[in-house]
């Protein structure tokens, strides 16, 4: 990037390569968060066929010990479902900003709202599916893809709702007039830290889900 | 301030506009539809309907995922329309985690099979 | 009425800030006072590991010894390793990045000064509780790699591991909120006129030093939470009994352990490239070359990680794989040791204490690094592997390479940052006296090595002719500590008998030179312009002789970064999470709930800090302001 300041109004803050500092920084941040994600998901690969009982992801498993029948585990509808609504929410925040960062405070609130009740069904398809999961018997301790199931789903389900809190907290400053299109540089900030933790998904659902 | 950072690099490098948002946002429904329909016709309820798709299902299934990732990086994320900087600052760290993916399974992988009981 | 919610870093309005006084430390978001603060804290840490090294060669002085217990031995080198690694060195660096680095780009701070005093204070207070196992006679007793299965709690029941694993945790925060930091600060915070191209080396190679350390802290963090998932909620990632396997620990350890050693050596490499072209007079030989085999280093430095496994079985691809690459890495290393060699040829040396420090890093880098390619062969390390010619080559490279390069800094730069030259005469009575006492420990353990005797053993029976060689280490190790205490003493007669020192004592090229010394709190008056490498040798050059001394001036109309506590408020929620988890069996999850509100309260006051919007500040002739 060139080397010279930019000519910038009065006031403005320069920077070596013209770009804002705190949007470096994210970006730098999920960068970072690449090998964290990767370093789960490895785990998962490793370990998701090791499981020395039941349930299993997608297969069906009896136990010679006392004949209960464990059902395939995995059950793509309601997945599917909250993939496609945080997809969703992927668009609805890009449109947030837009209207952020014209001033649009309708389109701001609108969308952002739309973007924090996806975000609040995929987390609560989660917790159902947790439960859900318990109840027939997949736990942590269980096996090897219990272990790694809910360490990789839960440490992203985890970013997901820091998202979520992140995004109430631009939610109310907006309500309050505080997100005027000189500061929509913090919503873009949660939404870059939003479409990453929507690429992860992208990248677990099909691994988790889909392959056996 | 930082704004008109924002606000100038957008008027050079012209920005997308909401129909541009909602149209990539129709694909990756797209997309993620035919990523199930992969798996219901390769295993789940209309497996065989395609023919065996067991040995293409991995690569394909990859394929639309790296998609539907290329589709809100350079979109929803703006890499396509910003600084080249922040392209870099992202895509290398993920081809070393895509790497390290990689290696780390086949090394297991390797060990688990050549190692007696419970790995 | 907070004018801009969320806005940029706070910079203060016209009230001058607190100066003096301990809540002007704890409140400091000042990058020269986030670097003291590292470095009073690395000093005490390199004091515990030194300890922790003088009780192991005690104790190894004779064989059978019974000077400490097995455990108590276990619990040492642990300790030892852990705090040299991670307290020691790294917040060595940490001095210099902090101090250094915005000087030498020319900027007045770095590009986040709340978040860079939070990973100074989650670094003092992680390093308090890692070492805090020792008040409960538990301290980490697993090895500082803290192999599985040896970690788990059916083979470490107590809190040994626990204190370590959280403590580490903990650090690995403070070390990637720093990362982020100067990675930005790097990039975006350079002087007009400064280009990559044109940064001091110990820029560059600090940059590459932050790379490694964003994408490799996440994997030992990983590692770290699947082995916390093991002990408190009962998984088997790393328990073969339940489907686990403790290779993944290995690896997931090392793909981090291995950029780590890269981490370590990198700054020093730094160092030794800003103090041998000063102390010869001569413009650092092969400056892109330089570049460009840090690059090469660090990409590598992620493809060899396995080189630390070649006794756990592969197979023949993957030792083959590592092997080479291992090999590999060792070209770009010689490019710089030859340009390192190539600057000082032909230059017109001035042996002063910071160049003796850096002339003794080449040579013991040399040689740490032969023993390191000796390592690369497979067949080779399956000799070597565990026994003390691993100690010896890891030895050489962090010791002889980075305490080495890291004290030829700490003497390079000392008057800029205290505006105190040490005293020669007392800075070459440490420098013999470590030379010949690193030798005298460190070489003989190549021979010990090879003739079988084993690491990370309390004792050794008589008779295998380990016992001459061990008398000589535990001497030597002693002529280390009373160099030491050479130092500190010339660290405490300077700081009260000797004369303030001058803005640039040594004939300096870099920015850092050009103010006084010590810098006054906003740095440079006005924030210089550069128009090639070396500008300071440049600018003599235009001027025909020595620059006039900078003269310290108000610093009326220059806007700085407010002071805060809230990263330290926030930096306390770490340990306070970690030990509401070891005690959750006694006080269930209140100490976790308590953490985590502190932890949202911290952040929360630390955003909506009444923040300042950017003011003018000062123009510079390049109006450029900060």
């Amino acid at each position: 990037m060139t080397d010279v300041a930019h000519a910038a109004p009065a006031g403005h803050l320069e920077t070596s390569t013209g770009l804002d500092s705190r949007k470096l920084a994210i970006w730098t941040f999920l960068g970072s968060e690449c090998m964290f994600f990767a370093s789960l998901i490895s785990t998962y690969v490793i370990y998701r066929h090791r499981s020395l009982v039941g349930p299993f992801p997608h297969t069906a498993w009896t136990d010679p010990a006392t004949g209960q029948v464990y059902e395939p585990i995995i059950e793509i509808p309601l997945v599917t479902v909250g993939t496609a609504l945080l997809l969703f929410s992927s668009l609805f925040i890009v449109l947030a900003l837009y209207g952020a960062q014209r001033g649009n405070r309708k389109m701001l609130l609108g969308w952002l709202g739309a973007t924090i009740c996806c975000g609040l069904f995929f987390v609560g398809m989660q917790v159902y599916e947790f439960t859900h999961f318990v109840h027939k018997g997949l736990t942590l301790q269980r096996n090897m893809f219990g272990a790694s199931f809910f360490t990789l789903t839960g440490f992203h389900g985890t970013h997901v709702s820091i998202g979520v809190i992140w995004l109430i907290t631009m939610f109310v400053l907006a309500l309050r007039k505080q997100l005027p299109p000189e500061n929509a540089i913090n919503l873009e900030m949660a939404a870059l830290y939003w479409h990453f933790v929507d690429v992860v998904w992208i990248i677990i659902f099909p691994v988790v889900y889909l392959m056996q | 301030m930082t704004a008109h950072v924002t606000a100038a690099e957008e008027h050079a490098h012209g920005h997308p506009t909401p129909g541009t948002y909602t149209k990539v946002g129709l694909v990756l429904f797209i997309l993620t539809a035919l990523e199930v329909a992969l798996y219901e016709v390769t295993f789940g309820e209309h497996a065989g309907a395609l023919g065996d798709l067991r040995q293409v299902f991995v690569p394909m299934l990859l394929t639309l995922s790296a998609a539907k990732f290329a589709l809100v990086a350079m979109f929803y994320m703006h890499l396509k329309q910003d600084n080249r900087l922040f392209t870099g600052v992202f895509v290398f760290p993920l081809i070393i985690a895509a790497v390290v993916i990689l290696a780390l399974a086949a090394l297991m992988a390797y060990h688990m099979a050549f190692s007696k009981s419970g790995g | 009425m907070a004018t801009t919610v969320l806005g940029h870093e706070a910079h203060g309005v016209a009230p001058a800030h607190e100066k003096t006084g301990l809540w002007s430390w704890v409140t400091t978001v000042d990058h020269k006072r986030v670097a003291i603060l590292y470095g009073i804290g690395a000093l005490f840490f390199f004091l515990l590991g030194g300890i922790e090294a003088l009780l192991i060669r005690i104790q190894l002085a004779r064989p059978d010894n019974n000077f400490v217990s097995p455990e108590f031995y276990n619990q040492l080198f642990t300790m030892h390793g852990t705090t040299m690694i991670f307290l020691a060195v790294m917040p060595m660096s940490q001095i210099f990045f902090n101090y250094i680095i915005p000087l030498m780009i020319g900027a007045r701070d770095v590009a986040f000064p709340r978040l860079n005093a939070f990973g100074v204070w989650v670094f003092l207070l992680g390093g308090l509780f890692v070492n805090a196992g020792f008040l409960f006679n538990a301290a980490p007793d697993a090895g500082w790699f803290g192999y599985a299965n040896l970690t788990s709690t059916q083979f470490s029941p107590g809190l040994n591991v626990d204190f370590w694993m959280f403590g580490l945790q903990i650090l690995g925060v403070s070390s990637l909120a720093a990362a982020v930091n100067f990675f930005v600060t790097i990039i975006n915070l350079r002087a007009p006129g400064m280009r990559l191209m044109r940064m001091p080396m110990f820029v560059w190679m600090s940059f590459i030093t932050m790379v490694l350390l964003l994408l490799a802290f996440p994997v030992i963090t990983v590692a770290l939470i699947l082995l916390m998932f093991d002990r408190f909620f009962g998984t088997h990632f790393f328990v073969p009994m339940g489907g686990g396997d403790p290779i993944l620990w290995q690896h997931l350890f090392w793909i981090f352990g291995h950029p780590e050693v890269y981490i370590l050596i990198l700054p020093a490499f730094g160092i030794i490239s800003e103090v041998l072209p000063v102390f010869s007079r001569k413009p650092l030989f092969g400056y892109a070359a330089m570049v460009f085999s840090g690059v090469f280093i660090a990409f590598l430095g992620f493809g060899v990680w396995s080189h630390h496994m070649f006794s756990t079985g592969m197979g023949p691809i993957a030792d083959t794989f590592f092997s080479l690459a291992t090999m590999l890495i060792a070209i770009p290393t010689g490019v710089k040791i030859f340009n390192w060699i190539g600057t000082v040829w032909g230059g017109s040396l001035q042996l002063k204490t910071p160049m003796l420090f850096a002339l003794g890093f080449v040579a013991m880098f040399i040689m740490g690094g032969l023993s390191g390619v000796m390592h690369a062969s497979p067949p080779a390390d399956l000799q070597q592997t565990d026994t003390y010619f691993v100690v010896a080559h890891f030895h050489y490279v962090l010791f002889g390479g980075s305490i080495f390069g890291l004290v030829a800094g700490a003497y390079y730069w000392w008057p800029k940052m205290f505006g105190k030259l040490l005293d020669e005469g007392l800075g070459k009575a440490h420098f013999w006296l470590q030379l010949v006492g690193f030798n005298l420990t460190f070489f003989p353990m190549h021979l010990l090595g090879l003739h079988g005797m084993p690491r990370r053993v309390y004792t050794y029976p008589k008779g295998l002719g380990f016992e001459r060689m061990n008398e000589m280490e535990t001497v030597g190790a002693f002529v280390l500590a009373l160099g030491f205490a050479v130092f500190l003493y010339n660290v405490w007669k300077t700081w009260r008998t000797a004369p303030p020192a001058p803005a640039d004592p040594w004939n300096g090229a870099t920015l850092e030179w050009s103010i006084p010394s010590p810098p006054q709190e906003w740095n440079f008056p006005e924030i210089p312009a550069v128009t090639g490498r070396d500008p300071l040798w440049e600018a003599k050059r235009q001027r025909g002789g020595p620059l006039p001394e900078p003269q310290r001036v108000s610093g009326q109309g220059i806007h700085m970064p407010a002071p805060s506590y809230w990263p330290l408020v926030t930096a306390f929620s770490l340990p306070l999470l970690f030990t509401g988890l070891m005690l959750s069996s006694k006080i269930g999850p209140w100490g976790i709930i308590v953490a985590v509100a502190l932890l949202f309260f911290g952040i929360f006051n630390w955003l909506f800090e009444p923040s300042y919007t950017s003011i003018p500040g000062v123009r510079g002739k390049t109006g450029h302001s900060h």
